[in-house]
């Protein structure tokens, strides 16, 4: 590999005694202040959002991992079968479920198994997506809200209906329970 | 005793009195915020970012729609609220330090800071025989004749507090920051001391009210542009009164540990330096003593090279609209002393401005760079400008 010698700028003696750089670089922090602050003035502040008033949420990119919900599907069953893999996998064991039957006269009846509660502590979750890359159902998906806030502990705990209203419903899935398949 | 009470002038301890509290707590403590307020929004604007832009008073906790911004400036009351924080934080004193000197050390870095202004003249008088007042009030808390000196005597006591809060900490980081700063402190107070003889040497005068008068009339020392100023004299000694202020306020900047001399306290280096085992409202009162000191030294630097209160051409603009623009004694009205103390707000205002401007700007220097260019560089600059002056003085004596 060549050597590649770089030789130090020589300064001049107003360089060497600060005396012109000092000018040069109030110059530049000076027109710095003086374009941010007129577009500051003229309200429209190029390089800084506003947040709460603007947001990006329509630039959020398809990857994007907001808070954890479950959906539904086409048929509003719930996709979930409570195979508890999610609340095995979640790194900091966010997720409590608590499994129910479905009754043998339900037309979903051989699915057997869906959530009675599905609790995720948003506190404790790392938006890490393991939920939902290890669901086998496809029934739980990082959505893109991000904002999750709450005036105490327990409100910050998202049960099975708000997740469900979070995640909505989804179509185009694998139906792997559908007779019509 | 009757005897004693009659000798007392009951309105000038009364207006001795509102002066110190008036100057000190309503005027230099808000100007404290006022200047971390300016300290994080203009940083923020040469960063190309915004600041604190939402703090008003806070409305809305009492039902109202908005929270009010004065002005329709966002953030001015940021530094309230940080106030609010500081004094809710938890104050926490590590069991190592020596107790005494910890919770000394706080105080004894604003109360030299405080006291300094005591010289400063924020205004030139102020005619209030509306109140019965007879004689003009002069608005200085205390027309020394030795001004400079007792600045120089006390603020060299702020060094106490940052060697003390660096010692009793008992860690290393405040340690080396108190040493630091004491060895820079004491490096640069002499370049200091000397940067204003020429000054002293020119007026022939320490009394701070004085000089101002002077320059509000003839011209401001670095400005010379009316009045006497237009002599060949005053701008013959404009070489060394330039040099005098460059020097002033380049030691200015080391004594109150600003950027590019904030070695005491550098963040990279020293986490924070001699404050850093410090918390809550001590934490703050160091804050304060350093832009108190800060306020300060803009002040005096305003005063001695700046004009202090003094409008520009104030002669000139009395002769050119028959208003009275300068400060005449005995005969100013009540309407112009405000107006000159407002004019001493805003010059100590841009000064403070041009500190900030310069701490966004520079790197900092390194220690051993600091000390040599405070002892090689700016202590013979200013011994040699003694000199000049003095040399200059044989040929162009000012009065």
């Amino acid at each position: 590999m060549a050597i590649i010698t770089v030789q130090r700028p020589k300064l001049a003696w107003h360089e060497k005694a600060f005396i012109s750089t000092l000018f040069k670089g109030l110059k530049i922090t000076l027109s710095h202040a003086l374009r941010t602050f007129l577009q500051i003035a003229g309200k429209k502040p190029k390089v800084t959002m506003e947040y709460p008033e603007q947001k990006w949420d329509d630039q959020l990119p398809d990857y994007y991992r907001g808070a954890p919900a479950l959906v539904t599907d086409e048929h509003e069953r719930e996709r979930c079968v409570s195979c508890q893999l999610c609340e095995f996998i979640c790194p900091p064991k966010a997720i409590t479920i608590t499994p129910g039957e479905i009754p043998s006269d339900d037309p979903w009846a051989k699915v057997e198994k869906r959530p009675k509660e599905f609790e995720i502590d948003m506190i404790r979750c790392i938006y890490c997506g393991m939920c939902e890359e290890v669901c086998p159902e496809q029934a739980i998906f990082l959505r893109k809200d991000y904002a999750i806030t709450g005036l105490s502990r327990k409100e910050m705990v998202h049960d099975k209906k708000r997740l469900y209203e979070i995640g909505g419903q989804r179509v185009g899935l694998v139906n792997k329970w559908n007779e019509l398949k | 005793m009757a005897a004693i009470f009659a000798n007392i002038d009951l309105a000038f301890l009364i207006t001795a009195l509102v002066k110190i509290v008036g100057f000190t707590f309503m005027m230099i403590l808000p100007l404290v915020t006022v200047c971390v307020y300016l300290e994080r929004r203009f940083s923020a604007v040469i960063q190309d970012r915004v600041g604190p832009n939402r703090v008003g008073i806070p409305l809305t906790l009492f039902g109202f729609k908005k929270d009010l911004q004065i002005l329709g400036i966002g953030g001015l009351f940021q530094a309230a609220a940080d106030g609010v924080k500081f004094i809710l934080k938890e104050d926490f004193t590590p069991r190592s330090v020596n107790t005494f000197y910890y919770w000394l050390a706080p105080c004894l870095t604003v109360v030299p800071a405080l006291l300094t202004c005591a010289v400063l003249p924020f205004g030139s008088e102020l005619d209030l025989s509306l109140f019965g007042v007879v004689q003009p009030v002069k608005a200085v808390i205390a027309d020394l004749s030795v001004g400079p000196l007792y600045t120089f005597a006390i603020a060299s006591l702020g060094v106490y507090g940052i060697v003390l809060a660096g010692w009793s900490s008992n860690s290393k980081y405040p340690f080396l920051g108190g040493v630091r700063s004491s060895a820079q402190m004491i490096s640069y107070e002499i370049s200091l001391g000397l940067s204003i003889i020429p000054v002293f040497m020119v007026f022939g005068e320490m009394n701070l009210s004085k000089i101002t008068s002077f320059q509000d009339l003839n011209g401001w020392l670095i400005l010379p542009l009316w009045g006497e100023g237009l002599s060949v004299g005053r701008w013959v000694l404009w070489i060394p009164m330039m040099f005098s202020f460059i020097i002033f306020t380049v030691a200015m900047f080391a004594e109150t540990n600003r950027l590019p001399f904030d070695l005491a306290e550098c963040e990279t280096e020293l986490v924070g330096g001699y404050h850093t085992e410090y918390s809550s409202m001590k934490f703050a009162l160091f804050f304060m003593g350093e832009y108190a000191a800060m306020i300060i030294g803009s002040g005096m630097a305003v005063t001695l090279f700046l004009g202090g209160w003094s409008i520009p051409f104030g002669p000139v603009l009395t002769s050119l609209t028959g208003f009275q623009f300068h400060h005449v004694a005995g005969s100013t009205p009540l309407l112009l002393g405000l107006v000159h103390i407002g004019v001493f707000l805003a010059k100590v205002l841009c000064f403070i401005m041009f500190f900030i401007l310069i701490r966004w700007s520079l790197p900092r220097f390194r220690f051993d760079q600091l000390m040599k260019f405070g002892w090689l560089f700016m202590f013979e600059a200013a011994l040699l400008n003694v000199l000049l002056t003095a040399v200059l003085m044989i040929w162009f004596p000012l009065k």
